[in-house]
């Protein structure tokens, strides 16, 4: 799945020469290129590399070293299920269970039709509605192992997340 | 219609009702965005006028949707658990003949002129019995403002710190103000925000720095969130007052991707404060230049430490580094660095418009002012709370908090995340303070108060914040790498029932050991949650370990599959849901799991709603 022949490299061009000269510019340039692409391509890797004059295994270890940032591409959607305190507290494990079993993926996986990640995060801050999840930047609240079924079904349904 | 386009309005006139709508990211997940959708449509649909506006958390998340209804020459009243079916009826009495709709109203408020003429029948805000013991000072902009109006800022006091800063007060009367009010810091440790300021403002460089720890990480806190979404500004001017006092050249905040409605947010704060010139350079004329930065996180919650946090905006691995030297000698590039949280910011501007002998009143002897608190788990009003320092445990999840739902019993509050601790209910009436809680085994952490009854399993709970714990450390030093994974495999050990004699003590001399060598505060503070719950929940242990039992049958490898006789209430929801048809019993015998047939699928435990089944 991972093919890196139809990379576009051209609209990262610009967005290095405005950044090449800044300090700190690694991580939002990591940043810009996981909104756009999804993930880190590696011939982006390559150009980042070229143009920040940084070692490829300085920009992976920082990359490797945020849960933000991945080497493999991700799904159209990205869920991610709060696993914080409030929400563990309130049968956050179940919800995940049960997501994980209807999209037929675990932790960290991708469907196979590409159009969902699933994720486990710490917290996202929104715990008075916990469980909660957070699908691309919509949050979802007060989850249930019963209702969240109907949740992806909307969104699968939808084609966007809204 | 969109956020971005409902702030696009004109001058409101004063004459059109309006409608204003809690958008922070509690709001939101509630489904805010299909009630605004419901009200644009309604208030085309009955033929009415109404500004629509929108506003951040006012702090009764269990009750979101909340739907502000201001009719001309009213109190404000507030709607709470909206839902679409609700807003014709608001919107045609309230908004069409200017009567509240009481069955769905929650509380009232007066507005900034005291004129208008409230509602009989609708309780005040403030004599609610959850808002009754708080004290809003810091919060007071949060759910009724609209955090993307600098005007609506500005007309309720704000930016005028600034002013008389910048006109009437030099760099050293600022900091001695903010030292004389005894601030400090919210974002956990409790330094002395002046005394941290003084220290930075005698380094001379040709830069320096003043950082916003926005990187809310601990599990259960949001007040930060809260604060971004709800009162940006007040964090901004505090950061700017600060910048001032120790003569910063730029600054940064720092907010984890998380948080990506405070990204948005924050972003139209610093443009709108650009504008006016309360921002950049010569701000209102002073000669003073401050440029902020936003940082995004990328996910790692050890960026909330000072030198972690550092080394992430330079572009590294977010790793903290061994000190000295201090970050207020040498920080971020190595420069003199002033960082706070933004708790702590937004209680400047408060502290020099009220003056340091008035909010050195409030609170206790070495804590000062109000703390922020995010109150969630299983409480009956979940949300945030500002309370004046002092204030008792007990206060705050019974009064404000409304106690425990589903008629239980309250067992422990984890204060201050996983860097701190549970303390149970002989502790209930302690006061909150920064002394008397790490005095208790907890700290104050950054505010995260979140409430667990006697359906919580307490190995299960310090085995959740190890585990965190574990995955969220850096790495870098060996004791807290390696020593919060092999206490994560002996709690783990515990809960599955492979508990030995001398686990207890082996978890406490490695406590004792990670505190003493980690290298930063993830790791020293780390075993905190395993420490309280030994010291107040060390029955539990043993009933795990030598019992081989869970009193509150959480750990599922415990369960026997036995139904306590005297708890079971003969539903019979556990015998229709067997698989194996194992269980036996009747609308006038208790059920019966025959062992044999048991696969132990776990599913009759999870159905029963009384807890017979262990």
């Amino acid at each position: 799945m991972n093919t890196n022949k139809t990379v576009d490299l051209s609209k990262m061009e610009q967005v290095l020469e405005k950044y090449k000269n800044a300090r700190g510019s690694l991580i939002p340039v990591l940043q810009i290129v996981q909104a756009e692409y999804g993930y880190l391509p590696e011939p982006v890797i390559g150009l980042i590399s070229e143009k920040l004059h940084m070692s490829i295994h300085e920009i992976v270890g920082t990359a490797t070293f945020y849960a933000q940032f991945h080497l493999k591409p991700r799904g159209e959607h990205i869920i991610k299920v709060c696993c914080g305190t409030a929400c563990h507290v309130k049968g956050a494990k179940k919800v995940l269970e049960k997501i994980s079993e209807t999209l037929e993926v675990s932790t960290g996986m991708t469907t196979k039709d590409n159009a969902f990640t699933l994720d486990e995060v710490a917290c996202l801050g929104a715990c008075s509605l916990a469980p909660v999840m957070m699908v691309d930047e919509d949050i979802h609240g007060k989850l249930a192992p019963d209702t969240v079924g109907n949740v992806i079904k909307e969104i699968r349904e939808a084609g966007v997340s809204r | 219609m969109t956020n971005e386009t409902m702030h696009q309005q004109q001058k409101p006139n004063p004459q059109t009702p309006k409608i204003i709508i809690g958008m922070a990211s509690c709001g939101l997940g509630a489904g805010a965005r299909s009630v605004l959708k419901s009200v644009v449509h309604e208030l085309e649909k009955q033929k009415l006028e109404a500004d629509i506006l929108s506003t951040g958390c006012i702090g009764m998340c269990a009750h979101e949707v909340l739907v502000d209804v201001i009719f001309p020459g009213r109190t404000r009243v507030t709607y709470g658990n909206v839902k679409t079916t609700m807003v014709p009826q608001i919107l045609e009495e309230h908004i069409g003949k200017g009567e509240a709709v009481k069955k769905f109203g929650i509380a009232q408020m007066y507005l900034d002129d005291k004129t208008v003429i409230p509602y009989e029948g609708l309780p005040f805000f403030d004599e609610m019995e959850m808002n009754k013991g708080q004290k809003k000072y810091i919060l007071r902009n949060c759910g009724y403002i609209d955090p993307d109006s600098i005007d609506e800022y500005i007309a309720r006091g704000g930016y005028a710190a600034l002013e008389k800063v910048l006109k009437a007060m030099t760099p050293k009367a600022v900091i001695d103000e903010i030292s004389k009010s005894g601030l400090r810091g919210r974002g956990g440790g409790g330094f002395p925000t002046g005394e941290k300021w003084a220290s930075c403002a005698k380094y001379a460089a040709d830069e320096k720095f003043v950082l916003c720890n926005a990187d809310e990480g601990d599990p259960g806190a949001f007040m930060d969130r809260s604060l971004l979404e709800g009162d940006p500004h007040a964090v901004l001017e505090g950061m700017i007052i600060a910048g001032y006092a120790i003569h910063a050249t730029s600054g940064y905040i720092y907010v984890r991707a998380e948080y990506p409605l405070a990204v948005k947010r924050l972003k139209h704060t610093i443009e709108e404060a650009k504008k006016r010139g309360f921002l950049g350079q010569n701000i209102l004329k002073s000669g003073y230049s401050l440029e902020i930065y936003i940082k995004e996180g990328a996910g790692a919650f050890v960026c909330g430490e000072s030198t972690a946090l550092q080394n992430s905006i330079e572009g590294k691995r977010g790793m903290p580094r061994t000190r000295p030297p201090q970050s207020v000698e040498a920080g971020l590039w190595d420069k003199p660095t002033c960082l706070n949280n933004v708790e702590t910011f937004a209680n400047v501007p408060f502290i020099i418009n009220k003056g340091a002998d008035w909010y050195f009143k409030i609170g206790t002897e070495h804590s000062k002012g109000t703390k922020i608190f995010s109150l969630t788990g299983k409480i009956k009003n979940a949300g945030l709370v500002e309370v004046p320092m002092g204030t008792t445990i007990r206060q705050i999840v019974f009064d404000m908090g409304g106690g425990i739902p589903k008629k239980r019993k309250f067992k422990a509050v984890q204060i201050g995340g996983p860097s701190g601790g549970s303390l149970p209910e002989s502790l209930l009436d302690s006061p909150i303070d920064y002394e008397s809680l790490v005095g208790a085994g907890a700290m104050m952490g950054s505010g995260s108060f979140v409430v667990v009854d006697d359906t919580t399993c307490m190995v299960e709970m310090a085995r959740f914040f190890m585990n965190f714990c574990a995955n969220e450390s850096c790495g870098k030093c060996p004791p807290c790498r390696i020593g919060t994974t092999l206490m994560l495999d002996i709690l783990t050990r515990i809960t599955l029932g492979q508990g030995e004699e001398k686990d207890m003590e082996v978890l406490e001399q490695m406590s004792d050991e990670i505190k003493v060598m980690s290298l930063c505060g993830l790791g020293q503070s780390a075993p905190n949650p395993v420490k309280s719950t030994l010291r107040y929940f060390r029955d539990e242990y043993v009933a795990h370990i030598r019992d081989k039992t869970c009193p509150t049958a959480t750990c599922v490898a415990l369960h026997k599959y036995e139904v306590t006789p005297e708890k079971c209430t003969k539903c019979q929801a556990c015998i229709r849901n067997c698989p194996v048809k194992a269980i036996s019993g009747s609308t006038t015998e208790a059920a019966v799991i025959n062992k044999e047939k048991c696969i132990k699928c776990n599913l009759c435990y999870e159905k029963c709603n009384f807890l017979a089944i262990k």
